[in-house]
């Protein structure tokens, strides 16, 4: 009973990891980008939420509202700083994300201040129920369906839309996609907007989770994200999204076996760099 | 001099190294390392861990500068199976697992870390010796890159795949770039631990290697005199202006932002199109 609780909790973990990586690998499909600031995005759309919330708005429109805000802000990084980095060595718009990601914490510390945000009123975190002897209350079940529905959504987006044609062709072959009509930075502007609602969503979700939105709430995730899109062999979406419930249920039992010897943050990268040796392009990359 | 300028001119002349030291992985040989603080760590951790039993300083400096240059070893290695943006991200894991790992260690004090480290000379000795450090790193750098082995980092750097062509031995060169540099950051570890006397897990977490790197790329990815500048420049702003203390972090970020839009070359670069013109 025990693990099957430690199993469902890292399952539920692993689904936000799921939203995050899932933007972020996205991304590095499309550009090559490894977005570290990808995770400001994230507290973001908490803050948006819970400032929208404590304005009295009910949790749906206040999440919609750091959606919006998400979808917003997600374009507006890719025009201000990655679009004039594109011909640039990779480092270069490595180091500007991290520098973007440092310097929205701060400002995010600076304005709303250090110690972070709760929910004036956050029914979800109050209402639960016993499911076949496990506890879980309303935001875990928020998280997770959330995260079926949105990756859901992203599927058929990809599968049945032109937009989504359009993704994957200037994913396979840019030069080739805009032969056919396809303008590549309407679609990277588009991809932006997608991860970063998804990023703004997973955000107010965790934001209600603990109940707490504080600056460096992103911090942690940025890395473990890039670890699991690595993980999932860089930019391949249903590698990214296993690896991701592999590396939350892996943390939730680690957290419990590995506590002695280990924090629970760095397991992430051990997972990471015992799988890398091994096979270098990822668990589920393409060799060569 | 004055206690507290003495002991500023020993973190600028700690943060000079540091910079130099992984300007020689990242800016010569051309592999990206986010966790430069793991290896600044290897080296404070044990140097103190011997320190504190007794074992002479000189000992446990050279003892710190080994134990860093082994890891930098090892994960040399891991550049020989990783490369760019698997490499960046390894390297940013090996910091997270160092932390990750130094904070649940009894042994290693966990997260209260190593106190009461004995301090082996006045502060002025330990200055000197860190400008010491400072002038056998950059003077390292300078032959380095006067040497065969300097031009064999260079094509490395800008084609990897094209110097393994034409027969360079990639992996050596990359090992050595690795070892040397991350020594050099151990060494700087053990001089900020016996001048400190006190050690914690994040004092080399990842933001202190994201300082340290955004060091070197202020002041110029690959250039001795610009990267110099660059730590001297990061280390004394928020000192000289005390407010800028506070926003310290906000700082560092925007002029990375900043100097990756305007002037990828850094400051060195900036000055060298002000030149050419």
């Amino acid at each position: 009973m025990f693990h099957l609780e430690l199993l469902t909790v890292g399952l539920i973990q692993g689904a936000m990891y799921a939203m995050m990586a899932l933007g972020l690998t996205l991304i590095y499909g499309l550009l090559r980008i490894l977005h570290i600031a990808h995770a400001a995005l994230f507290t973001l759309g908490a803050y948006a939420g819970v400032l929208a919330a404590n304005a009295g708005l009910g949790l749906l429109p206040a999440a919609i509202v750091a959606v919006a805000i998400g979808g917003i802000a997600g374009p507006l990084v890719y025009v201000a700083i990655y679009r004039p980095l594109l011909d640039k060595p990779p480092y270069v718009a490595l180091i500007a994300s991290i520098g973007l990601l440092i310097a929205l914490e701060d400002g995010f510390r600076l304005v709303f201040g250090p110690y972070g945000l709760s929910f004036d009123n956050n029914p979800w975190f109050i209402t639960g129920w016993m499911i076949g002897g496990i506890y879980l209350n309303a935001v875990q079940a928020a998280i997770a369906v959330t995260a079926i529905l949105s990756i859901a959504a992203f599927t058929w987006f990809a599968r049945r839309t032109r937009a989504g044609v359009a993704w994957r062709a200037t994913v396979t072959d840019p030069a080739m996609a805009r032969t056919f009509g396809v303008e590549p930075d309407r679609v990277r502007i588009m991809s932006f907007a997608i991860a970063s609602m998804l990023a703004a969503v997973a955000g107010v979700l965790i934001g209600l989770l603990n109940n707490l939105v504080e600056p460096t709430m992103g911090s942690i995730i940025a890395y473990k994200g890039l670890a699991i899109i690595v993980l999932g062999g860089l930019g391949n979406v249903p590698g990214t999204l296993v690896a991701a419930l592999l590396l939350g249920v892996a943390e939730s039992f680690g957290q419990t076996y590995l506590d002695q010897v280990l924090d629970r943050d760095a397991i992430a990268f051990l997972v990471l760099i015992v799988v890398l040796m091994v096979r270098p392009q990822g668990l589920f990359g393409k060799a060569g | 001099m004055d206690a507290y300028i003495l002991s500023l001119t020993i973190f600028v002349a700690i943060n000079v190294a540091l910079a130099l030291s992984l300007n020689l992985i990242s800016g010569f040989c051309g592999q990206i390392s986010l966790g430069h603080a793991a290896f600044y760590g290897t080296g404070a951790y044990v140097s103190a861990i011997l320190s504190v039993s007794g074992v002479p300083f000189a000992v446990s400096f050279v003892a710190g500068g080994i134990a860093a240059g082994i890891l930098g070893f090892l994960v040399g290695l891991a550049s020989l199976r990783v490369r760019e943006d698997f490499l960046a991200i390894t390297t940013m894991g090996v910091n997270f697992l160092f932390v990750g790992f130094v904070r649940k260690q009894g042994w290693l004090g966990g997260e209260i870390g190593i106190t009461a480290i004995p301090k082996p000379m006045s502060d002025a000795g330990m200055a000197t010796l860190a400008w010491i450090l400072v002038a056998a790193t950059a003077f390292l750098l300078v032959a380095i890159r006067r040497s065969w082995l300097g031009t064999g980092f260079t094509m490395i750097a800008q084609d990897e795949q094209a110097a393994t062509s034409l027969g360079l031995n990639v992996g050596r060169f990359k090992l050595a770039a690795f070892v040397m540099g991350t020594a050099a950051a151990g060494m700087a570890g053990v001089i900020y631990a016996h001048v400190a006397q006190l050690i914690v897990p994040d004092a080399f977490g990842f933001v202190v290697s994201i300082s340290i790197l955004a060091m070197v790329v202020v002041g110029g990815i690959g250039s001795i005199f610009g990267v110099i500048l660059g730590a001297v420049l990061l280390t004394l702003l928020p000192e000289l202006a005390r407010f800028a203390n506070d926003y310290k972090l906000l700082i560092f970020g925007a002029l990375m932002v900043a100097v990756m839009l305007i002037s990828p070359g850094g400051l060195a670069g900036a000055f060298q199109r002000l030149r050419a013109r």
